[in-house]
């Protein structure tokens, strides 16, 4: 089981690493590119096939059960179906990650399906409790978008699906059956207003001049996204994805010199200025640039260049006891369509067809290059790697305090 | 309560029979009729109080596999920052109540004092209504808004008095941020519950005192305060739980390291890091249970010795 998940994890780098290539070819390769280029490749004339070969068994399966789509008569049966559902349930899916905003909208116009996003700021464990303490109400969430640690422990909740598009994801960022499919990733990143300085390095963020501005986004034992920004400072501070120890330290200097505030960043902190420097992924932080520039702050959204860019997916998969099975079956298929996957990407977000799209030529172009993602490989923490990790934090995350100094 | 034990709810026909089965009968119907009326209420309180509080309570002594344990319990004792939590939570909560109730009580006492038909009464009391259930991320936001690094006051001693801020812009993050930030509600809070209280206090007990020879001291030595003490102890007990189980208002401020219990629950709840962890928060939860019932016995008591002389 745990090199299963060691295997998925390391081929969702290679993903990243294909992408990072594809669209930089002027940069030097790296060595990972063509081993997921091939695996991708390899699998495609199959996928294909089986699709072609179930469609023309005709819909045999109601859409609210389909595995496929082919198999229920098609995408557009699937949304049909979905259309007379009605509604589809979403959670933990605010209009700022990864622009799930704009996801929403465009998906309802094109499908007539409308969009109930409950509960956007929770975390993936919410999802599925949510999930749990819903159940048979008909507001239980249909579609959950969760973290792979969450993921693999709840694989029981979930039903299998695989979407029309199944071929260009590789065979690594996907569960055979379809249970749950790797969606997007971004990069950690420093966002700032850039009014106070330049920022190009963890390091920068000692500064004694950034004294109470530094924010992480969420205690690094509850949320993913802080997690993975301490094992960026890890990485710049002499370790690895097997030891954050460094990557702790350098947060606990944070603390002592007042630097880190405890503050949970949003985008109303953010415009409010009272938390101008924000350790994050880079799709939460890049929609916040056009938000804040009408209010004249100039926010900046950088990997730091002292870190190799820390990443991870996080995945789609259906609710198994959803109460719109088909139009969470329809929901699936339009993010991970060509427009989907565009809109990720226009939201900072990296999605996992990328290098697919690159290759037809269906990536929007513009998007790409104002994301300007790193060259250098991108470092995905294997689960034997993030279960160290976590507890070596729970072990030694406890350096804060709101108490006076003694 | 002590209701004959009617197995069977009285006959209807008891309504209109002969005066010789009248007596118990009535009673009967009476005591059945009373417990229907009690039905909503328990049903409530099952549904909201009882159900949750065995659920939290079996919980704590399951692993997340469903086996007894008592390594959740245990935890709250060994693990460090479950004890810090705790004992922050318990200061915070003591802390603010006593400032709560101290100057809530000052506060009161002066509007009691007022004209009880003025406008300004009329303003303070509505404007402590609006106020006592103002928090969560709105207050935690207004006072980020005037406070923080670029809050408007902060501001106003850079921009306009062309000084430096007298205060270090992060103090909301801290203990006295909570404490600053809680007393905001919970001063308006005891002004709510503890006015009522004031206002029951008679003039003329005052000048019976006086006319007895008795000085300011005296009248609230024997006669105020006796009577102030008992609903005093409730609205500080109250303040005290209220400040306990607060939650939004503190996790719009704080969100690292998970200082009092309230966020520690969340965080063993919610983690999407370290998962399995929902029995432990049970565990933490049933601590707050059992710290609360022990300020309520404590509040009993003290309450039956301070309401003694009504007896």
């Amino acid at each position: 089981m745990s090199s299963h998940r060691t295997v998925t994890r390391l081929a969702g780098l290679a993903v990243v690493a294909t992408f990072v290539s594809a669209a930089c070819s002027s940069s030097g390769a790296s060595v990972a590119p063509s081993v997921a280029a091939s695996a991708a490749a390899s699998t495609a004339p199959s996928a294909a096939a089986s699709t072609a070969a179930s469609a023309a068994a005709s819909a045999a399966v109601a859409p609210k059960d389909a595995t496929t789509a082919a198999a229920a008569g098609g995408v557009d049966a699937i949304c049909a179906a979905g259309k007379t559902e009605g509604t589809v349930n979403l959670i933990a899916t605010p209009p700022d990650w990864a622009n799930y905003g704009q996801m929403i909208t465009d998906f309802t116009a094109k499908t007539g399906i409308k969009v109930k996003s409950d509960q956007p700021d929770v975390d993936s464990a919410a999802e599925i409790k949510a999930a749990n303490d819903l159940k048979g109400t008909g507001r239980q969430p249909d579609i959950f978008d969760l973290t792979t640690a969450v993921t693999l422990a709840n694989l029981d909740k979930l039903a299998p699906y695989q979407v029309a598009t199944w071929a260009d994801i590789p065979d690594a960022n996907k569960e055979p059956t379809g249970v749950w499919t790797k969606n997007y990733t971004g990069f950690q990143s420093i966002a700032y207003d850039s009014s106070l300085g330049d920022i190009t390095k963890v390091a920068d963020l000692a500064d004694p001049k950034y004294k109470g501005k530094v924010a992480l986004n969420g205690d690094p034992l509850k949320a993913g996204a802080a997690f993975n920004g301490v094992v960026m400072a890890a990485l710049a501070n002499g370790g690895s994805a097997d030891n954050i120890a460094p990557g702790v330290e350098f947060f606990k200097k944070l603390t002592q010199s007042g630097n880190l505030i405890p503050v949970d960043p949003a985008p109303a902190t953010i415009a409010l200025g009272t938390t101008p420097i924000v350790i994050d992924w880079t799709y939460n932080e890049v929609p916040q640039i056009a938000k804040l520039q009408p209010s004249g702050i100039n926010w900046k959204v950088i990997v730091p260049s002292d870190a190799s860019p820390v990443g991870a997916f996080y995945n789609s998969a259906i609710n198994k006891d959803a109460s719109h099975p088909a139009a969470a079956r329809c929901w699936l298929e339009y993010v991970f369509s060509d427009a989907g996957q565009n809109t990720w990407l226009k939201g900072g977000a990296i999605p996992i067809r990328l290098a697919a799209m690159q290759k037809a030529g269906t990536l929007d172009q513009a998007a790409l290059a104002a994301v300007n993602p790193p060259t250098t490989p991108v470092v995905q923490l294997t689960n034997a790697q993030v279960d160290a990790a976590t507890q070596y934090l729970k072990d030694n995350w406890k350096f804060i305090t709101i108490l006076p100094p003694k | 309560m002590i209701d004959p034990p009617a197995g069977a709810p009285a006959p209807p026909t008891v309504r209109t029979a002969g005066s010789a089965s009248r007596g118990a009968g009535r009673g009967r119907l009476r005591g059945a009729g009373n417990y229907l009326a009690f039905v909503p209420f328990l049903a409530y309180i099952g549904l909201f109080l009882i159900v949750p509080t065995l659920i939290v309570a079996g919980g704590a002594f399951l692993s997340i596999q469903g086996d007894p344990t008592l390594d959740n319990v245990i935890q709250l004792f060994t693990d460090e920052v479950f004890v810090s939590a705790f004992i922050t939570s318990i200061q915070l909560a003591l802390g603010t109540a006593i400032l709560g109730a101290v100057v809530g009580g000052l506060l009161a006492w002066a509007v009691a004092r007022g004209d009880p038909n003025g406008q300004l009464r009329q303003v303070v009391v509505a404007a402590s209504g609006v106020l006592a259930q103002f928090g969560g991320v709105m207050l935690a936001f207004a006072f980020l808004a005037t406070f923080a690094g670029t809050g408007l006051v902060t501001l106003f001693f850079k921009n306009v008095l062309h000084v430096g801020v007298p205060y270090d812009t992060t103090w909301l993050f801290g203990l006295t941020g909570l404490v600053v930030v809680y007393a905001y509600f919970q001063i308006p809070l005891m002004l709510i519950v503890f006015l009522p209280s004031l206002d029951g206090l008679r003039q003329e007990w005052y000048d019976a005192s006086a006319s007895l020879g008795g000085s300011s001291w005296a009248f609230w030595r024997h006669v105020g305060g006796p009577i102030l003490a008992p609903s005093f102890l409730g609205a500080l007990l109250l303040l005290f739980t209220n400040a306990f189980s607060a939650y939004a208002t503190a996790a719009a401020l704080i969100s690292q390291g998970s200082p009092i219990v309230t966020l520690q629950i969340s965080n063993q709840l919610q983690s999407e890091v370290v998962l399995g962890q929902e029995n432990v928060g049970k565990a933490l939860a049933l601590g707050m249970i059992v710290v609360v019932t022990l300020v309520m016995t404590a509040y009993a008591l003290i309450q039956r010795r301070a309401s003694r002389w009504v007896r």
